[in-house]
């Protein structure tokens, strides 16, 4: 005779395993507590670390990412008085393939100059800065004029006293229009006023200053000497490190370690660098929590075993098979762990949006960290119900259905 | 009429040290519609006896026929589908489980049969009527008297036409009133030509009983 064999269909199974569950809610609910805390941790910190890196990357304009900054460091410990940069600075720099623009600057070693828009009068607006500039530092700035031009090489060669203003010192000065070829006075020079710079990319202190040419102010006033010069590089997209590899060589191929050369940070470094630190601490508590919650799912699902002896007891009798029990508990344990997951994963994502919204960022969230995180739960609940389904299956039903 | 149960010279040595004989050249046979009464007192062999019966326990000698099959030779995969789809079992303790109602536990006879949920949930219904239980099939089994949760018990013992009903002790936990109804069932259970085996060590279960058979170290007397 054939003797049909025991069978559980996959529908009831999770149907059974499900009404299981919902015999105890509140101990399904808190042992779902671990698993929920541990794949929300995952998903908040990959989310956080996302929307904070798409906030960086927003940040990180073309004008940063094409920067280059050279420092005169001169000779090291010396209070060296001599510029290290040499006078055809701009033109050396320049030649390096990738460059756009690029000349020295340094605040003119004045103590107090009198500036003024006439002769005789002492001083306006305080605390106005003269900067001394190459023709092709202003352009690396990116100035966005009002009025006027720019000095260029011509002005530079010839040592010509012409001045170009930020917008703020020209409203201290109080100087709006160039068609009375105004001029400023520094300490009673005169100095021809032939733009006006409303704006600048780079270097906003410009906005604050009275920019004459490097050259004129080198023959009128020195070298620079409480803060030394430096060297403003505007280069093609992308070649800034490697414009920075050869700045040094290519200005004082005799003594390239006067200087110190800083290329903006490429973006993804800094991304990374920034994720790094944080993250492995955050995604190691994580880990522990979802290991916690391993255990609390296993501990649950072996109580429930051993409480639920008699069911075990009667459902042999009705025909199950050690492996339909083993099936019904790994579901229990399984379906927890995915419910604990679902879970965490929504708080997760809850969390990265209010952090988000509180920063004023746009929030960012991987699919490859959100996806995955339900069936990460779901698995951690399975290999959690692996023993105590072992467990169950081997309960003999004689022993079981015992008064 | 057929034989329903065979036994013949089965008994069941659990291995020492020292062996013990729990059951001993047991010879019996059971006809279809018959209502038989196996009594005695307790540590007689009664529950290694209905285990062997039940097909919970394998005897270590002797051949067992039910319905005609040899289930001492059969495997344990058979064994347990035989059990789930021949025998029905009353326990003392019901058995029941909490927190889901009369109908999900009665259903729960046919679940490893493979029945589609909704013909299970009909034959549930089915069988909470011939009970007199008709009117709490959604009541959940705690909030159900001893008697109540008896006959669902029997409800789901009878669901899917067994050959046999196994009851052990089925009045032990019920006052006399629940027991009287539950006694009543089964006669007329009985009346409808089911074949009932009670295992009890109440003189007045077992004197509702056709036949009567005694127990007594392991061997039926």
């Amino acid at each position: 005779m054939l003797i049909a064999p025991s069978r559980f269909r996959l529908g009831d199974v999770i149907e059974e395993s499900v009404a299981g569950l919902l015999q105890r809610p509140m101990r399904s609910a808190l042992t779902m507590l671990g698993t929920m805390l541990g794949v929300g941790s995952f998903v908040a910190v990959l989310g956080l670390t996302a929307t904070a890196g798409g906030q960086i990357d927003k940040r990180f304009t073309e004008l940063a990412a094409t920067e280059v900054t050279v420092a005169d460091v001169g000779v090291a410990g010396a209070n060296d008085p001599t510029m290290s940069f040499p006078a055809n600075a701009a033109s050396r720099v320049e030649s390096i393939n990738g460059v756009v623009h690029g000349g020295r600057w340094w605040p003119v070693p004045l103590d107090h100059p009198a500036v003024s828009s006439a002769p005789g009068i002492s001083s306006h607006g305080g605390e106005l800065q003269i900067l001394a500039m190459d023709p092709s530092t202003v352009e690396a700035a990116r100035p966005v004029l009002r009025l006027g031009r720019t000095f260029d090489t011509f002005h530079a060669d010839r040592h010509e006293k012409v001045a170009v203003l930020g917008s703020v010192a020209a409203s201290n000065l109080g100087i709006y229009r160039l068609d009375g070829n105004p001029a400023v006075f520094i300490d009673g020079t005169p100095f021809t006023v032939i733009g006006i710079i409303d704006d600048t990319g780079r270097m906003p202190d410009m906005l604050f200053g009275v920019i004459i040419p490097a050259s004129t102010a080198y023959d009128l006033y020195g070298p620079p000497t409480e803060q030394r010069a430096q060297m403003l590089l505007e280069t093609r997209l992308g070649a800034a490190s490697v414009v920075a590899d050869q700045v040094s060589l290519a200005l004082r191929p005799d003594a390239p370690d006067l200087f110190k050369v800083t290329a903006a940070p490429d973006p993804k470094a800094l991304r990374s660098k920034i994720g790094g630190d944080l993250d492995v601490l955050f995604l190691t508590l994580a880990s522990i929590s979802l290991i916690i919650g391993a255990i609390g799912i296993a501990n649950t699902t072996l109580v429930a075993v051993l409480e639920r002896t008699h069911e075990i007891g009667l459902r042999r009798a009705l025909g199950a098979r050690p492996r339909h029990i083993a099936a019904q508990f790994l579901t229990e344990s399984t379906v927890l762990g995915l419910l604990g997951g679902m879970i965490g994963a929504a708080a997760g994502i809850t969390v990265v949006v209010i952090a988000a919204l509180v920063q004023g960022w746009t929030p960012l969230l991987q699919t490859w960290a959100v996806a995955p995180a339900p069936v990460a739960g779901a698995l951690i609940g399975l290999l959690a119900g692996v023993y105590p389904a072992q467990r169950a299956a081997r309960i003999e039903p004689v022993e079981a259905l015992r008064r | 009429m057929d034989s329903v149960i065979t036994l013949a010279g089965v008994g069941l040595t659990y291995p020492g040290p020292p062996p013990v004989s729990a059951l001993r050249d047991v010879d019996l046979d059971v006809r279809q519609g018959d209502y038989l009464a196996v009594v005695g007192p307790s540590g007689s062999g009664k529950s290694t006896f209905l285990n062997v019966v039940g097909l919970l326990d394998r005897p270590t000698h002797g051949t067992y026929l039910l319905d005609g099959v040899d289930v001492s030779t059969l495997s344990e995969r058979d064994r347990t589908a035989l059990r789930g789809q021949r025998i029905g079992f009353v326990f003392q303790a019901f058995h029941l489980m909490p927190y889901r109602t009369a109908t999900e536990n009665v259903a729960l006879a046919t679940l490893y049969a493979g029945v589609p949920k909704k013909v299970r949930i009909s034959t549930a219904h089915e069988a909470l009527a011939r009970v007199g239980l008709a009117h709490r099939a959604h009541a959940l089994t705690n909030m159900l008297s001893g008697g109540e949760r008896q006959r669902v018990a029997i409800a789901r013992a009878i669901l899917h036409r067994p050959s046999l009903l196994l009851c052990d002790e089925p009045t032990g936990n019920l006052d006399s009133d629940n027991a009287a109804s539950v006694l009543t069932l089964l006669d007329q259970l009985h009346r409808d030509g089911m074949t009932l085996m009670v295992i009890t060590h109440d003189s007045t279960v077992a004197s509702r009983a056709k036949r009567l058979v005694t127990i007594r170290d392991g061997a039926l007397c």
